[in-house]
C-alpha cells in the first residue's frame, strides 16, 4: 500500500531556528532518505519551494484563470512530501516519525487510493 | 523466431538454469543476477541468430562465465584488499533434475524471513524469469526501488537451503499464498494505463502450473490453479468499456472464457473426489458454482451457502463471513442476512473495512430500504481505497437518489 506523508509547515518556521538545528532537519532527511532507499520503500519525494512562488489556476468558461499566491490562505503550507510503500498504515506512521520536521510541526499520512478493485 | 517464443522459451528456462548454478557455485544471490544477465543476453541474440541447438546448456554456459567471472573479479577485490586468496569457485555435486531445481527455487523465494511484497518480487525475477523493470513497472513503484528490494531479499535468504520436512508444509502455504497475491494484484488492476498489470494473471497462472505440475498430487495447488482459471475466466466481463467494475450479478455471461472454466471445474471436481481438502479448493468449487449458472438467477446459492459453511471451518476468516452473509441473504432473505452482518459488526478484523458497509447496503437495497442503502453505499465509497470500487460505490448511491 502506497502512502503520501505530508510535511506541513510554516514557511518563515526555518528562520527561527538555529544553525545546528536547521543542519539536523537536512540530515535528517538525508538519513532518512538513504533508509528508504535501502529498505525498497521510496517511491518519491519532493521538497516544494515557498509559497510565494504559487501560482494558482482555475478554469473559467472553459477558460484558465492564473493568479500568483497559493489557494488556500495558511498559516502553514505543504513544504515537502514522501510517498513511500509499506505493509502497514503503522508502518507509515512510523516512518512519518522519522521526518525531522515532525519535531516541530505535524506530518499527515494519507492513503493513497489504489487503480484495482474488486467486482462486488 | 518471434521474440514473444524466444521469452516464453527463457521464462521456462529461467529457474533451471539458477538451479544449476546454485548447485555449482553455491551463492543464491549472484547465481540469480548472472542468470538475468544470460537472459537479457539471449533475449537480444536469439530473435537475432536463432535459438541454439541446446537453449538450456547455452543459458548455463553464458550464466556460468558471467558467474565465475565475477567470482574472479571478487577474488582479486579481495586478495587487493587483504592479500588473502581464498575463493575456490568451482564446486561440482552431481546434478538433480530441474523439477527438485524449481520447487528449490520456489521455497527459496517465498522464505518466511521475508515480508510479502519481497517474497513476490523474488519470486518473479528468479522462478519468473521477470526482469526489475517489468516487475516495477507491473507494482508502480520505481525501478531503484524494486532493484533494492530484491536484493535486499537476496541478503536476508543467503545461505538458507532447502526447508526440513516439517517446514514442507508451511512453506507451501507461503508459495500459494505469493502466487495468489501475484494473481490477485493483476486480477484486480482495471484498464487504462495499468493494463500492463493484468499480465501479472498470466504469469500467476503459468507458475501455479508450473507448480502443479511439480505437486499433482498436492490438492490445494490444484485447487488454486482451478480458483485461478474460474476468476480470471471473468476477466472480459468484471470491467465496462470506461474500467468501471461490473458485479457478478451484472455481468455478460457470454463473455466468460469458456474454455478456463472448463478446465478450472474439470480440476477442482478431480481434485474434490482425490486429494485432502483445503480451502483454495473449496474457493475454487464456490467458484465453479457461479461460473456454472448461465445468467446469474440461476446460480445455485443453496450449495454456495453450504460451501462457505465449510470453508470457514476449514479457514476461519472475518472476509468469508461476509460473503456468507450474502449467500444467506440469497438463499433465506435480506433479513438473515443483515442479521449475520449484526454479529460481524462486533469483529475488530472488520473494523473500517469498507466491504461491511458495502454488503450492507446491498442487503438493505434487496429489503428494499433504499434510504438505507444509499447512506450505507456512501460510507463504503467513504473508506474504500480503491478509485473503481469508490466509482462503483458512487454510482449505486446515485441510483437510489
Amino acid at each position: 500500500m502506497k502512502y503520501l506523508l505530508l510535511i506541513h509547515l510554516n514557511p518563515t518556521f526555518f528562520e527561527t531556528l538555529s544553525q545546528e538545528d536547521r543542519d539536523a532537519v537536512f540530515a535528517g532527511h538525508d538519513e532518512l532518505i538513504k533508509l528508504l532507499k535501502e529498505t525498497g520503500e521510496m517511491v518519491g519525494f519532493a521538497a516544494l519551494a515557498d509559497p510565494a512562488n504559487t501560482k494558482t489556476v482555475r478554469v473559467r468558461d472553459e477558460a484558465p484563470v492564473i493568479t500568483d499566491g497559493p489557494f488556500v490562505e495558511a498559516k502553514e503550507f505543504l513544504a515537502g512530501y514522501y510517498v513511500v510503500e509499506c505493509e502497514s498504515v503503522e508502518r507509515a506512521a512510523e516512518l512519518a516519525a522519522m521526518i525531522p520536521d515532525a519535531k516541530y510541526t505535524a506530518i499527515e499520512v494519507r492513503p493513497v487510493m489504489e487503480s484495482g478493485g474488486m467486482e462486488m | 523466431v518471434t521474440d514473444r517464443r524466444v521469452e516464453d522459451l527463457l521464462r521456462a528456462y529461467a529457474p533451471q538454469v539458477l538451479g544449476v548454478l546454485v548447485r555449482r557455485y553455491g551463492d543464491f544471490s549472484d547465481a540469480e543476477d548472472a542468470v538475468q544477465e544470460a537472459l537479457l543476453a539471449a533475449a537480444l541474440q536469439w530473435p537475432r541468430d536463432g535459438v541454439p541447438d541446446n537453449p538450456k546448456a547455452w543459458l548455463v554456459t553464458v550464466a556460468g562465465r558471467r558467474l565465475t567471472d565475477h567470482i574472479r573479479s571478487e577474488t582479486a577485490r579481495r586478495r587487493r584488499e587483504d592479500e588473502m586468496a581464498v575463493l575456490d569457485p568451482v564446486e561440482t555435486r552431481p546434478e538433480v533434475g530441474d523439477r527438485d531445481d524449481t520447487l528449490t527455487q520456489f521455497f527459496l523465494c517465498c522464505h518466511p524471513a521475508l515480508s510479502a511484497p519481497s517474497q513476490v518480487a523474488l519470486t518473479l525475477r528468479a522462478v519468473g524469469g521477470l526482469t526489475t523493470a517489468e516487475i516495477a513497472a507491473a507494482f508502480l513503484v520505481p525501478e531503484a526501488t524494486m532493484a533494492q528490494r530484491i536484493s535486499r531479499a537476496k541478503k536476508s535468504i543467503q545461505g538458507a537451503g532447502f526447508p526440513r520436512p516439517q517446514e514442507l508444509d508451511d512453506r507451501m502455504r507461503v508459495v500459494l499464498h505469493v502466487l495468489y497475491l501475484i494473481f490477485n494484484e493483476g486480477y484486480t488492476a482495471t484498464s487504462g494505463p495499468q493494463l500492463q498489470r493484468t499480465d501479472l494473471t498470466g504469469e500467476a497462472i503459468r507458475l501455479t502450473r508450473l507448480m502443479y505440475a511439480l505437486r499433482p498430487q498436492d490438492g490445494e495447488v490444484a485447487g488454486l490453479l482451478a480458483l485461478m482459471l474460474l476468476t480470471d475466466a471473468r476477466r472480459s466481463a468484471r470491467t465496462g468499456p470506461d474500467g468501471e467494475l461490473i458485479p457478478l450479478a451484472d455481468q455478460d455471461r457470454s463473455r466468460w472464457n469458456t474454455g478456463a472454466i472448463a478446465e478450472g471445474t474439470a480440476i477442482v471436481e478431480r481434485t474434490l473426489s482425490t486429494a485432502r481438502l483445503g480451502p483454495y479448493q473449496v474457493q475454487a468449487a464456490i467458484a465453479a458454482v457461479h461460473a456454472e449458472a448461465s445468467q446469474a438467477a440461476d446460480t445455485d446459492w443453496k450449495q454456495i451457502l453450504s460451501l462457505y459453511h465449510l470453508l470457514q471451518r476449514l479457514a476461519p476468516n472475518p472476509v468469508v463471513l461476509l460473503n456468507q452473509a450474502v449467500a444467506e441473504a440469497m438463499v433465506m432473505g435480506p433479513q438473515a442476512g443483515l442479521a449475520r452482518l449484526d454479529t460481524l459488526a462486533a469483529d475488530d478484523r472488520l473494523a473500517g473495512n469498507h466491504r461491511v458497509d458495502a454488503v450492507r447496503a446491498h442487503l438493505l437495497e434487496m429489503a428494499g430500504d433504499r434510504d438505507g442503502a444509499r447512506s450505507a453505499y456512501l460510507a463504503a465509497a467513504r473508506r474504500t481505497t480503491s478509485l473503481p470500487e469508490q466509482r462503483y460505490l458512487q454510482q449505486r448511491a446515485a441510483e437510489l437518489a
